[in-house]
């Protein structure tokens, strides 16, 4: 199986989409010449031209609307919101217009727009630049929200969510960008709405979105080393969740930890606990446990940008508290 | 034979100008009987008529080819008929009917008719913008000659969606045409203590954009400007602003007191400024024979109200349909 770099596996499944089909076309601020800020489009221009690669002016609201509005008449828009804390600008119009339009139209038009966005703490951007806003858009009916971890993930999900009838708000996490991982030889379309289970365990179900999927499965490594066997299940697509496979995983392990970057409170993980209270509460043998961002902005300063987010050992924390091993 | 016949597309012919005042009439009508149900308690949620406005809704209506496409506001009814939806489907929405326009889902100020060309009417003001730009767009790339036209009040020049909307077209020069129906009011507030400049149209020559403006009260001025403008934009020259200055008789919404204005002001303004009066002024009807057209859009606004009180109801757990495709 080839391999590919989460940034090449995004761009793998825009390319092989617009190579297939005229409809689909791209976005966003500074992405044809420089590739987009984070590289995930470079080169393409040269090959699709700046109508399909489209560079836009710093107008998310109308890089937004003029997506949904291509939409609604058939195209297949991918719009790149350049930093997922610029959705908030964009806001109106993916929350208002698109997750809106079929209901309110009675089921007349369909939005098949995908908003690609990235965010994520890691490297000091500061308050404005990495915040983890998903949770925002899984509160809202009419739009699904993915978030993928690996490059398998991010680029079969891609490829479903383009081509997915609905508004797909699509969350990538910077610091995914460089890492490695196989990938089918060809574009292997996966669907929306269903978890995947990175590593199988009996004691504890860790349910983890985005770069908390890899910092898990380095806290179930370790917990492994203490006899604790962490099975680890990343739901990929936060709306339609995969709730089936989250509480069978525990209704197995009897334990659950849910993980994400974003803060905690409110946060995607308040649902999964939920969710798993209600459907799998006689399985539980502890409380369920939350590992997410403290209540603050992220700080500048390393140490106090790595002080608010979580890390493995913070997972590990979770787990040991879950089978009273602290 | 070919200059005649833009000769016939860029004005409205002679014996046109009768449906023009037939159909201007029947929104006129058409409106004051939501109104009046409105009042009587038969129809829930916000209504907001566009009173005085007609002649835009229909000029502009008129001078589209099939296949363009609208986006409206939330004072929607006028252009929803002129674009072609039937009085009963647009009053059974009104209703709450599954019959309705938007079968229900939508009401007053979300109407679609997306096989007529309505994308929807929007509540959000200069919400439909942006995507207006995206259709347009959408017809450049496949090279169809099809043109987006967005309405939208004096209110939304001063939304950030406008001037996002009307700057990424016309860096991109998509075929669109934005109609700013300027009736001076903001819901309550008057255009000067909204806007700082006195000519909106300066917005739209901000951009670059080519603009075009002229009396929305006079509908062959409307039809003739928007024609030209739908033609430069079809021809592949870039999107237009087609200023409208136009009067809103009524209050914001139906059982607005207008506190705010001046009583006098907006008599007179109907009595000088109605654009169904200037039109049979105009083309010389006569008092039988405007009484006659009367009762014939009466009757039909009238059947819309009996279709729409027969209509369906939908089952309240309808409410889970169509959230997703």
């Amino acid at each position: 199986m080839p391999e590919l770099t989460y940034r090449e596996a995004v761009r793998d499944a825009l390319v092989q989409a617009m190579r297939e089909d005229e409809d689909v076309f791209v976005v966003g601020e500074d992405i044809a010449e420089m590739g987009g800020s984070m590289g995930v489009t470079a080169g393409m221009v040269d090959e699709f031209g700046p109508e399909r690669v489209r560079n836009a002016p710093i107008s998310e609201m109308a890089i937004a609307g003029a997506a949904i509005g291509a939409a609604l008449q058939g195209m297949r828009p991918v719009a790149e919101i350049m930093y997922e804390d610029f959705l908030t600008l964009a806001t109106e119009q993916i929350v208002n217009q698109a997750a809106k339009h079929r209901y309110m139209s009675g089921g007349q038009v369909s939005v098949p727009v995908v908003f690609r966005t990235q965010g994520g703490a890691g490297w000091s951007p500061g308050a404005q630049h990495a915040q983890q806003l998903e949770a925002w858009f899984v509160h809202i009916p009419g739009l699904k929200v993915v978030f993928a971890s690996t490059p398998e993930d991010v680029r079969g999900l891609l490829w479903s969510s383009i081509y997915d009838d609905n508004p797909v708000v699509f969350f990538e996490h910077r610091t995914l960008y460089p890492i490695k991982g196989e990938v089918p030889e060809e574009i292997e379309p996966i669907p929306l709405g269903r978890a995947r289970v990175h590593r199988e365990g009996a004691d504890v179900t860790v349910i983890a979105t985005g770069r908390l999927v890899h910092e898990s499965l380095k806290a179930a490594e370790e917990a492994e080393g203490d006899g604790i066997s962490v099975e680890v299940v990343d739901p990929r697509t936060l709306q339609p969740l995969d709730e089936e496979t989250l509480v069978a995983s525990v209704k197995k392990t009897n334990r659950a930890v849910v993980a994400h970057e974003a803060v905690t409170r409110m946060g995607f993980g308040a649902e999964v606990a939920a969710v798993l209270q209600y459907q799998a509460f006689d399985w539980l043998d502890a409380p369920i446990e939350r590992v997410g961002a403290r209540f603050a902005p992220l700080a500048f300063a390393p140490v106090m940008e790595a002080f608010v987010v979580p890390h493995a050992e913070d997972v590990l924390a979770a787990i040991k508290r879950t089978v009273g091993k602290e | 034979m070919t200059v005649a016949k833009v000769e016939h597309r860029s004005s409205l012919a002679k014996g046109e100008l009768g449906d023009v005042l037939r159909e201007m009439l029947l929104i006129r009508r058409f409106e004051e009987k939501v109104e009046e149900r409105f009042r009587a308690g038969d129809l829930p949620g916000f209504l907001h008529v566009a009173i005085g406005q007609e002649a835009c809704a229909v000029g502009v209506c008129r001078a589209l080819e099939d296949g363009d496409v609208i986006a409206s506001t939330h004072r929607a009814h006028g252009h929803t008929l002129a674009k072609g939806t039937h009085p009963n489907e647009l009053m059974a929405e009104l209703y709450g009917k599954q019959e309705g326009c938007s079968h229900g889902y939508g009401g007053s100020m979300h109407l679609y008719d997306v096989e007529r060309g309505n994308m929807g009417a929007n509540a959000v003001v200069g919400g439909g913008l942006p995507q207006i730009t995206g259709a347009a767009l959408a017809f450049q790339l496949r090279g169809e000659p099809r043109v987006a036209v967005a309405f939208f009040g004096d209110g939304a020049t001063n939304i950030g969606t406008f001037h996002e909307a009307l700057n990424l077209a016309q860096l991109w020069q998509v075929p669109a045409v934005f109609v700013l129906e300027d009736n001076k009011w903001a819901e309550s507030t008057p255009e000067w203590q909204h806007s700082p400049i006195r000519d909106l149209s300066d917005r739209a020559k901000a951009f670059g954009m080519k603009t075009l403006k002229t009396d929305g009260q006079d509908v062959e001025a409307v039809y003739k400007t928007a024609r030209k403008a739908l033609d430069h934009a079809r021809g592949g020259n870039g999107p237009v602003f087609v200023h409208l200055e136009t009067v809103r008789f009524s209050g914001h919404y139906i059982g607005d007191p207008q506190v705010y204005r001046d009583r006098g002001e907006a008599r007179e303004l109907s009595e000088t400024r109605d654009p169904i009066e200037l039109l049979r002024e105009k083309i010389g009807v006569s008092g039988e024979d405007f009484a006659e057209l009367d009762a014939e859009v009466t009757e039909i606004v009238e059947a819309s109200v009996g279709f729409a009180k027969g209509a369906t109801d939908p089952a309240p757990e309808d409410a889970l349909k169509n959230v997703y495709a």
